[in-house]
Formats: structure tokens, C-alpha cells, sequence
């Protein structure tokens, strides 16, 4: 069906002119399919392809309300990282990043991962010593980190404010060099693409409009094209989790709040790392072209518009101008919002719901996009087997009830109830 | 910007008060001892895309709870009015 890329191919194109080929089947829905996703995005197809791939569950459709990729999996900041504190965390980033490192092989699709090297800043002498035992908790796990005190940093990032006069004085930092970014468009249309080389269906323009039921259990989906029976049926939609939910009958322990990001005018190589500030939430990289990308807090309160309000524009400028001075005078190129999920304990949802055979991935705050190739493994294992892939068992709809929320930083998920 | 009218100060920028959340859920009673009757109360949101009935403390004005209609999917503002006169009604 898809032709492999390789660099003899990229030759005889180049050589013959000939058109490429589609790099992903349009697909027609069926009646019924063993496995049904709702949402296209980086989840749902990257779901889709180990299901296929890894249990043999090829008769699978991804249901897409507007056209792949074209959520969060393009409006976040690309970064991917496995610096978690947290038991269970840890385990399952780091086992996403990983799957990252092998994934442009995996896929024959380049999602041109760069391993440039994230640092965690601390701005005091406690806050070091934080990061000295998160350093600790990763390494115990396998997974490399490096301490690094003022002199370090300046060295490695001699451009940030080490002057008398800094607001927020650098103490020091946590650098994973493993960490780093990826081009996040890659990403959707790589696992497209060998999804649906393997079988599986990807249905643009095709919302879900309700769930077929019988019972306490879930047979398919209603749809804008029609009905489509399903054995068992998945809902991978961040940021409209809620409404999705909503249609089989469910309330979750989501709110949907507006996260903007930014990118300034090109320039040339200067941020060589993804940095991580430590007085406020920000972080800031360069793309490829050049230009500086970065992003801060969500708005505050829940909402769907997709438009950010200005006062978080300007706090976010403050970050990266006392971060980084130099760049005061750089314009902003573009600026934009994503709706995202936020949970009481800044945690994800993977797994079971009440209702059987349907099954809930959602509520990833400001982590699904690096959580993409775990989230799909691990989903896809648990849609194959009824049962919760042991990676994500912290992760359940019910945690609430018994005590058990999964609380990286201790202090809530970043919104105005922590 | 987000700007909200106040029943005492009149319309202010959203940045003058802080978020309370969904005002429309009813809290249990004081001695209700079903467990998921408060984890729902706390932990689960309608989060309706639409309209949305929810508390706003003005911080830097009156110092008051409000309760304000907005609709999630636009941010338009409709009435706000003081909490105490009606919370969770």
C-alpha cells in the first residue's frame, strides 16, 4: 500500500519526477470493527498502530471529527522528557522516551527527534536540593541525570541572566541529556501512515455523536456517518473529554482550560537546550527555523475558545526576559492556544470506566504530548486484554475514591485550586 | 481580556479577582457519609462547553464572592451577582 522511504527512494523520485503516493489510506467506515478510537490525534493513532502491530488487532478504526492532527498533538511545545519524580511516573516516561528514541525507525517516518538536553533550573539553595533527589530517583530508575551547580550552567548557558541584578539568581540545575524535541506534525502522520499500512482505518471528518448501548455495556458509536458497531470502544479526545464522555452517560474529573504557547521571529542558533525556569512555570527551546518557542501556566479558568487572554502574554514575557535578557527585543511571530484537560491531581487517565467495553484515555494537563508512544502502548494493551497494562495502573478513573491521586509536585494541578 | 461587572465596583479586568470554580454544584449535607457523594463533589465537574454558572472572589476590589454567568464556549459575560445572596442555587 505505502511505499517505504528510504534514500534510494527520495532518488528515484527525485530522478523519475514521479508523484509520491498517499501516504495514508482515505478509509470508508465499516459496520463494525473489533477495536473503535474516538480521536485522531497523537493517542488515538498511536493506539491504533500497537494494536496492530503489537496484538494483531487490525480490524480498528480511528474516528476523527475534523482532520488528524489538527488538536493538541500540533499545539504544544514539542518537547519530550523523562525527568518524573514520582513512582509510576518515572517508570512510564521513561519508558515513552524510550519508544521516542526508536520511533523514526519504527515508523520509517522521520519525526526528526533531537536529543539536545532539557535543564531544570533551581533559583535556591532548597530547590536544588529537590532536584538533587529527583536527579537521585532517576538514576536508582536507569535513567540519566546530571547535577549541575551555578558554574555549570553558566558554562553550558552562558547567555541567561548571571548578572548581580538577576530577580530569580541561578543556583543551579538538572540536565537530562536524553531529553529534547520532536517535530510534532511527524508525529500524527508517522503513526498514520503505518497504522494504516497495517490495516487499521482512519475516518476524517467523522464526529461522534453518541454511544450504542446495551445495558450497563458499550457497543459502537453514533456518528455524522453513520452507526458503527464496535467489541470494544475508546475515547482518546483531550480537551473535549468531557462532552465525549458526557454522550455515554459519564462525568470525569476533568476541566478544560486554555494553555497558549509562542513562537518569536527566527534567529539564528542560540538556544542550544530545552530550558526549564524555575520561579515560574516556563520553558523555552529554539526550532529548527530558528525561531524561539516557549510557553508558561494555563489561563486560570475553564474554557474552550482557543484564544488565550493577554495578561498571561505578558506574564510569559516577563519569564523569558528575566530568564534571558538579550532576547527583550525579538517579536513574536505567532501565538496560539490549546484546549487541555486538567485533572485534580495533574495525572492522566488511562483505562476501565463504569461502562464495559468502553474504555477512557484523557485528562493529561500539560504532559500528553511526550506521553504519546507510552500512552498508545500502554492503551493498546489494555483495550487487547480488558485489563490495565501495568504501567498505568496509578492511572485509574476511581483513584479519587480510595486516596490514591497521583500528585507529581504535591501541590495540585497548576490551576486555581491548587 | 476577560472583564467582569462587579455588583459594587462596576466592570474590572478579570486579573482583579481570583477563580472559584463551578458554582452550580450543590455541597452534601454537613453529615452525609456516602463517600462518592463527596468525591463527586470535589473531584468531578460537568465542565460544560457553553454555559457556565461559577465563582469569582473580587481580591483587589471588594473583597466579595460572586457568583458570574459566563459561557465557556465564547467567554461572554452575562450577570454576576454576590454569592451570598444564592450560592449553589
Amino acid at each position: 500500500m505505502s511505499e517505504r522511504y528510504s534514500a534510494l527512494a527520495l532518488a528515484r523520485h527525485a530522478l523519475t519526477g514521479a508523484p509520491w503516493r498517499r501516504a495514508w489510506r482515505r478509509a470508508d467506515p465499516r459496520p463494525h470493527y473489533d477495536v473503535v478510537i474516538v480521536g485522531g490525534g497523537g493517542h488515538g493513532l498511536a493506539t491504533a498502530y500497537y494494536l496492530a502491530k503489537n496484538h494483531r488487532v487490525t480490524r480498528v478504526a480511528v474516528l476523527e471529527r475534523a482532520v488528524i492532527g489538527s488538536g493538541n498533538v500540533g499545539r504544544n511545545t514539542t518537547l519530550v522528557r523523562s525527568n518524573y519524580l514520582l513512582d509510576g511516573n518515572t517508570q512510564f516516561f521513561e519508558h515513552s522516551l524510550r519508544l521516542w528514541e526508536g520511533l523514526s525507525h519504527e515508523l520509517n517516518f522521520n519525526v526528526m527527534l533531537s536529543q539536545r538536553g532539557q535543564v531544570v533550573l533551581a533559583h535556591g539553595p532548597a530547590q536544588l536540593d529537590v532536584l538533587a533527589r529527583k536527579g537521585n530517583i532517576m538514576r536508582l530508575n536507569g535513567i540519566d541525570a546530571e547535577l549541575l551547580d551555578r558554574g555549570e550552567v553558566q558554562r553550558l548557558l552562558p547567555y541567561l541572566d548571571f548578572s548581580a541584578q538577576s530577580r530569580f539568581p541561578i543556583h543551579g540545575g538538572l540536565l537530562q541529556r536524553r531529553a529534547g524535541t520532536v517535530r510534532h506534525d511527524a508525529v500524527a502522520w508517522g503513526y498514520a501512515r503505518a497504522a494504516s499500512a497495517l490495516g487499521v482505518d482512519i475516518i476524517e471528518n467523522c464526529e461522534v455523536t453518541g454511544f450504542l448501548r446495551d445495558g450497563d455495556r458499550v457497543t459502537g458509536v453514533e456518528t455524522t456517518r453513520g452507526r458503527i458497531g464496535a467489541d470494544r470502544t475508546a475515547i482518546s479526545v483531550a480537551g473535549h473529554t468531557s462532552q465525549v464522555a458526557a454522550l455515554a452517560g459519564l462525568r470525569v474529573p476533568v476541566e478544560s482550560h486554555l494553555l497558549q504557547a509562542f513562537v518569536t521571529e527566527p534567529i539564528k542558533p542560540f538556544v542550544d537546550h530545552v530550558i526549564s525556569f524555575g520561579a515560574e512555570l516556563f520553558y523555552i527551546s529554539q526550532s529548527d527555523k530558528g525561531g524561539l518557542v516557549f510557553g508558561g501556566h494555563i489561563d486560570g479558568f475553564n474554557n474552550y475558545t482557543q484564544r488565550g487572554q493577554f495578561p498571561k502574554v505578558q506574564t510569559v514575557a516577563e519569564c523569558a526576559v528575566a530568564l534571558i535578557p538579550s532576547i527583550s527585543r525579538l517579536r513574536l511571530l505567532r501565538h496560539w492556544a490549546g484546549i487541555q484537560d486538567m485533572t485534580p491531581d495533574g495525572s492522566p487517565f488511562i483505562g476501565r470506566t463504569p461502562l464495559r467495553d468502553l474504555y477512557l484515555n484523557g485528562g493529561w494537563c500539560y504532559q500528553g504530548f511526550k506521553a504519546t508512544p507510552a500512552t498508545g502502548w500502554c492503551f493498546a494493551h489494555t483495550l487487547a486484554h480488558g485489563t490495565e497494562h501495568p504501567l498505568i495502573g496509578h492511572f485509574s478513573l476511581e483513584r479519587f475514591l480510595d486516596g490514591n491521586g497521583h500528585d507529581e509536585y504535591g501541590h495540585g494541578n497548576w490551576t486555581y485550586r491548587q | 481580556m476577560l472583564r467582569i461587572p462587579c455588583p459594587h465596583c462596576g466592570e474590572r479586568d478579570y486579573t482583579e479577582f481570583r477563580y472559584g470554580g463551578d458554582a452550580s454544584k450543590p455541597r452534601p449535607a454537613h453529615d452525609e457519609r456516602d463517600v462518592r457523594a463527596w468525591h463527586d463533589h470535589v473531584f468531578v465537574f460537568s465542565n460544560p462547553r457553553g454555559p457556565h454558572r461559577e465563582y469569582w472572589q473580587h481580591v483587589l476590589g471588594c473583597r466579595q464572592w460572586l457568583i458570574l454567568e459566563r459561557d465557556t464556549a465564547t467567554n461572554a459575560v452575562g450577570t454576576a451577582r454576590l454569592a451570598r445572596d444564592g450560592a449553589g442555587s
